[in-house]
């Protein structure tokens, strides 16, 4: 077992890769009554287009799959694993993002008998004909939950205008009619390829002796039988670095409009510490352009374009990226121009280095207060990992950004082909 | 069973301070709240408060001012919002800093974030008559935006419209944001008078959480933020509830793709009452967790949602059902519903339910006391039911609940408002 001390942060991280390929992670927190858990596997939305394990033929497979795979894999021939967790006294969930899906449980109690019911349950799929019609209503409900939500709409439909092919652009929980296509033979294919040990991370945060943790996991995989670790094919098209659409509109029973811009990254290809100087860079160069301590902020927010649910970010997984920036607004067309003349005024104006010390100083405590959350580190963490970045790394990468780092992403981010925009406007205006 | 730290509480002139020292957190946690009755002529002009109080002080007269201070002390966090609790609309300032201890260079933050809230809080930027005029409008016109933006979230719509039916011409019908229409009209005046009113006569809380030294802390809040004493201190009244004879079903319309089905019950029983462990039971098995009788029942046997959940609000004797379902499904759903409430009040509730039920309660209350924000938030409810419960005793009180007290809780339970948002022209 690995152990690496993080001096600043005072934190020490235990890792074991095991035999069969799966990669453990453990941090102790002293003084905490609550253990966090995740078992994640790198799958998600995107991955509809694949090898599948034990084929030469690639495949495709119905949108929102993996989103369904992640609810049918809670239910088991004897009924279904909340209940397990729940006379444990864990609260048990999961979720599916674009590249990961992950399974976790919290609890104060009970926490070997709650790492093996999770580590059990993923490892055991139990589909059959009958739950896999019946989870189709529950899921139906859940995409109309969506549907009727101006927040998740805005930031699929920017998303939309900016890819031509990519499978980001697709809802992660897919349409009605598309799940009506999933089968348990396709859940069952996917399972496969993509929930083998060695696509998977576990991470264990809290109350913990790590020691004792690691045994634990290491005897329950022994006693399983796995297929040799095998590379999987996944196959995405070629995306052109422009947006497939400068606009579009949606008509919501809301009262206020709202709006997001993006900006598609057109070279979504880096790694490791690339990436992250790279990611911390543009969530830098955000804050300084449109943060609320920036002549921007300020300025849109006295002219009434913009309130407290304004916000930007930034996501870059292998194969796509966009920068995403907006919130409610009384006007859209507005606000995008004005984004758009503001960024370009920065291009031309350089950057201001004292500003970005004072950012990097935010970013710093910012960091700090994230890891009160055990949550926060284990699913960044995860997500970190699976790009080939480290978590912890994030205070000393931020010390070594430069101010020309930061004009070159500028540059290189912020161009006008990869600039689109979404509004969703009152229904009836 | 490790005991959770109780707050040491120390009552100072014009406020109660309360400090907790731990070591578990990166953070150091300051909450003050500020508490009044809700009056339903002030309710607008509270919210338009809580926004303006963190516009801009004497030393930092705009939130650029303020942002870059923030950020100059390692990116400290500082919020303030508004809620109700029971009768009550309290408004809470709070600021999260990180521990020197992590940081390189010897930045005395925590004094700072002291010294920077008592300014928010003594001294908003005002000329002696009125609060700033153009951080009043700018602020106006987020509350309004915050107003709107419970209609665009059918969710919370569906819960405020439940509210409002439920309590008509009580004072909890109010939104803790206030009403949009009543948003311009108040002026920078009478928003400064009503400012001093507050500081001179609500009830003030302040929670500090972290890696302190509290007679150190306690001694600097103490000389830095000074305050006349309470005179009265107002109690809300007990609003009396009479249980309906008939149940009240509202519907609205709107073009929506899934229907908003809400339901509201009353109990006699609030968060004071000794019966407050029994009722919290009592909802985790009907409908707070993945193993209850509405997740079951509703969502995995029926197929018919993707949640469907209750809760219970502690401070006014209620208990809330949320689900999102098709129109077509209404009925359905409302008899499994009452279906599943008439086998809480027959007592068809296994020996399993029971424990996972307590063994969930008893998780949630430890994890909430990892996290400073829903720490205080905890201490908090006692404080505005005027008791003392430690965090132990509520659990020990979670794990003493019998079936029969159950029983007893349920007979309190009464049907009040059934509410359904629905598409328009659905039948």
């Amino acid at each position: 077992m690995n152990e690496t001390y993080y001096d600043q942060l005072k934190e020490t991280l235990y890792s074991e890769t095991l035999d069969n390929g799966l990669h453990v992670y453990i941090l102790p927190k002293k003084g905490f009554n609550k253990t966090y858990a995740t078992f994640t596997t790198k799958y998600g939305s995107v991955d509809n287009h694949f090898t599948p394990l034990g084929s030469d033929e690639p495949a495709k497979v119905p949108d929102g799959i993996a989103h369904f795979l992640e609810h049918k894999l809670f239910e088991k021939e004897d009924g279904d694993v909340f209940q397990d967790f729940s006379k444990q006294g864990a609260s048990a969930n999961a979720f599916t993002s674009f590249t990961r899906t992950a399974y976790l449980f919290s609890s104060t109690s009970n926490v070997k008998e709650n790492l093996k019911t999770l580590i059990d349950f993923v490892q055991a799929p139990y589909f059959t004909e009958k739950t896999v019609e019946k989870e189709k209503g529950i899921i139906g409900q859940e995409i109309e939950m969506y549907d009727d939500n101006p927040d998740w709409r805005v930031y699929f439909g920017v998303i939309e205008n900016m890819f031509h092919r990519h499978p980001v652009k697709i809802d992660i929980a897919g349409t009605v009619s598309s799940i009506a296509k999933i089968t348990k033979d396709s859940l069952y294919t996917c399972y496969e390829t993509f929930y083998h040990p060695s696509n998977m991370l576990l991470f264990v945060v809290g109350n913990v002796v790590p020691e004792e943790i690691m045994s634990l996991v290491k005897e329950n995989q022994s006693g399983k039988e796995f297929t040799p670790p095998e590379k999987i094919e996944r196959f995405f098209e070629e995306e052109p670095p422009e947006v497939a659409k400068k606009k579009s509109v949606i008509k919501m029973t809301v009262q206020t409009p709202k709006c997001m811009v993006g900006f598609k990254q057109a070279t979504p290809k880096r790694f490791g510490d690339e990436r992250l100087k790279y990611e911390l860079g543009m969530n830098l160069l955000l804050d300084y352009l449109f943060g609320q301590s920036s002549d921007n902020y300020e300025e849109l927010y006295t002219e009434g374009l913009i309130d407290q649910s304004f916000s930007f970010d930034y996501t870059e997984e292998t194969d796509f990226g966009f920068s995403l920036i907006g919130g409610e607004t009384s006007d859209p067309d507005r606000l995008t121009d004005r984004i758009f003349e503001m960024i370009e005024a920065t291009k031309s104006k350089g950057i201001d280095t004292e500003a970005i010390d004072r950012l990097k100083k935010k970013k710093m405590g910012s960091f700090l207060r994230s890891m009160n959350s055990p949550e926060y580190i284990a699913n960044q963490f995860t997500r970190f990992q699976f790009g080939d970045m480290n978590l912890f790394k994030v205070v000393e990468m931020y010390d070594k950004i430069t101010t020309e780092d930061l004009q070159n992403i500028l540059n290189d981010h912020f161009k006008e082909k990869a600039f689109t925009s979404c509004q969703i406007r009152p229904k009836n205006s | 069973m490790t005991k959770t730290k109780e707050p040491r509480i120390i009552p100072t002139e014009g406020y109660t301070l309360h400090l907790v020292e731990t070591e578990k957190y990166k953070t150091t946690t300051i909450s003050i709240q500020i508490k009044r009755k809700i009056e339903e002529e002030n309710v607008t002009k509270r919210a338009l408060l809580a926004q303006v109080l963190k516009s801009g002080t004497k030393s930092y007269p705009s939130s650029l001012h303020i942002h870059r201070l923030l950020e100059d002390m390692y990116g400290a966090g500082f919020v303030t919002s508004i809620a109700k609790k029971g009768d009550y609309q309290i408004i809470t300032i709070r600021m999260d800093v990180s521990n020197e201890k992590f940081l390189l260079n010897n930045t005395q933050l925590l004094e700072q974030s002291l010294d920077f809230l008592a300014e928010v809080l003594l001294h908003p930027l005002n000329d002696g008559t009125k609060f700033d005029e153009s951080n009043v409008k700018k602020e106006k016109r987020v509350l309004k935006q915050k107003i709107q933006s419970i209609y665009d979230d059918k969710m919370r719509f569906a819960n405020k419209r439940l509210v409002e039916e439920m309590f008509k011409g009580q004072s909890y019908a109010q939104h803790a944001f206030g009403k949009e229409e009543e948003v311009e009209s108040i002026t920078a005046e009478e928003l400064f008078d009503y400012y001093k009113d507050v500081i001179e006569k609500d009830e003030i809380d302040i929670y500090i959480i972290g890696d302190i030294n509290g007679d150190e802390v306690g001694r600097k809040v103490q000389s830095s933020l000074r305050l006349n004493e309470r005179i009265n201190t107002d109690e809300a009244p007990v609003q009396e509830v009479t249980a309906r004879h008939q149940e009240n079903v509202v519907f609205d319309e709107q073009d929506v793709k899934q229907g908003k089905l809400h339901i509201g019950y009353r109990t006699s029983i609030t968060f004071a009452d000794p019966e407050y462990y029994a009722i919290q039971v009592f909802n985790g098995i009907f409908g707070g967790f993945s193993h209850s009788k509405l997740f079951l029942n509703v969502r995995e046997k029926a197929s018919l949602a993707y949640y469907a959940v209750s809760r219970i609000e502690s401070h006014v004797g209620a208990l809330f059902v949320m689900s999102g379902i098709e129109f077509k499904n209404y009925e359905k759903a409302v008899s499994i519903i009452k279906e599943q409430m008439d086998h809480m009040k027959s007592g068809d509730i296994t020996d399993s339910e029971l424990s996972q039920t307590k063994e969930m309660i008893r998780n949630q209350l430890l994890e909430s006391v990892d996290n400073p924000n829903s720490w205080v938030d905890l201490l908090y409810h006692s404080r505005v039911a005027g008791i003392r419960r430690s965090i132990d005793e509520w659990i020990e009180g979670i794990q003493a609940v019998t079936m029969e007290d159950i029983r007893n809780v349920a007979d309190t339970v009464t049907l009040d408002t059934i509410y359904f948002l629905k598409g328009e022209g659905q039948k």
